[in-house]
């Protein structure tokens, strides 16, 4: 007997990464990321020319909750190829400027692409850190 | 608020060998950069290497430590 789960949240992700080869869970969206390190990441795969599925984890807390838990890594962005975890910004940034990011995606990098990973959109934003504002450091 | 000297010990204490310099990206105390070396790594994967720095701080990041963004290498 297969065990009965009640996580129907962790489900529907789970099966996201099974449907999609190359899968992007971050915050916004790849038009208008919430956060400079998804920006980041979207810029690099972008270059690639690979085409890919985004998640946008902001609209429900327990959507990164369970993507944590089931990806054993902490932090969003988290980019999947083949329902596997690749990494996330800094990894996916290196990966891009050694070449093996095409490789990993079986795309020929473009002739134009920047050898270093193409900056954000938005040239020098720090990470979006709104909510951080809002804690008193007394 | 965590500091770098904090994170640079946690990591130092809990990964045996490890060396770390870690930087305040933003100056707010929270976005950190951390470069770790330690001889553990050998023969991890990057996400490997990434993980094991992660579980260092378990909750925290996410909480007060808001992003740690990392390099890590064995040698």
């Amino acid at each position: 007997m297969s065990e009965t789960t009640e996580n129907p949240i962790r489900e529907a992700i789970a099966e996201a990464i099974r449907d999609h080869e190359v899968i992007l869970f971050m915050k916004g969206t790849p038009e208008r990321p919430a956060c400079g390190f998804s920006a980041r990441t979207v810029a690099a795969l972008e270059a690639t020319q690979a085409p890919f599925a985004a998640v946008d984890i902001l609209p429900d807390p327990r959507i990164r909750q369970e993507l944590s838990a089931l990806s054993n890594w902490p932090t969003i962005p988290q980019l999947f190829v083949k329902g596997e975890l690749v990494g996330g910004c800094d990894i996916v940034t290196e990966m891009y400027e050694s070449g093996e990011l095409a490789e990993v995606l079986g795309v020929e990098p473009p002739a134009n692409a920047p050898d270093e990973a193409p900056k954000a959109a938005e040239p020098g934003a720090p990470p979006l850190q709104i909510d951080n504002n809002l804690v008193d450091r007394s | 608020m965590p500091t770098t000297d904090e994170l640079k010990l946690r990591i130092e204490t809990a990964i045996p060998g490890a060396s770390a310099q870690v930087i305040d990206l933003t100056g707010g105390g929270d976005h950190f950069r951390a470069s770790v070396v330690a001889p553990e790594f050998a023969g991890l994967s990057r996400i490997e290497q990434h993980r094991r720095v992660y579980s260092v701080f378990g909750a925290d990041i996410g909480g007060p430590i808001h992003a740690l963004s990392l390099e890590t290498r064995a040698e």
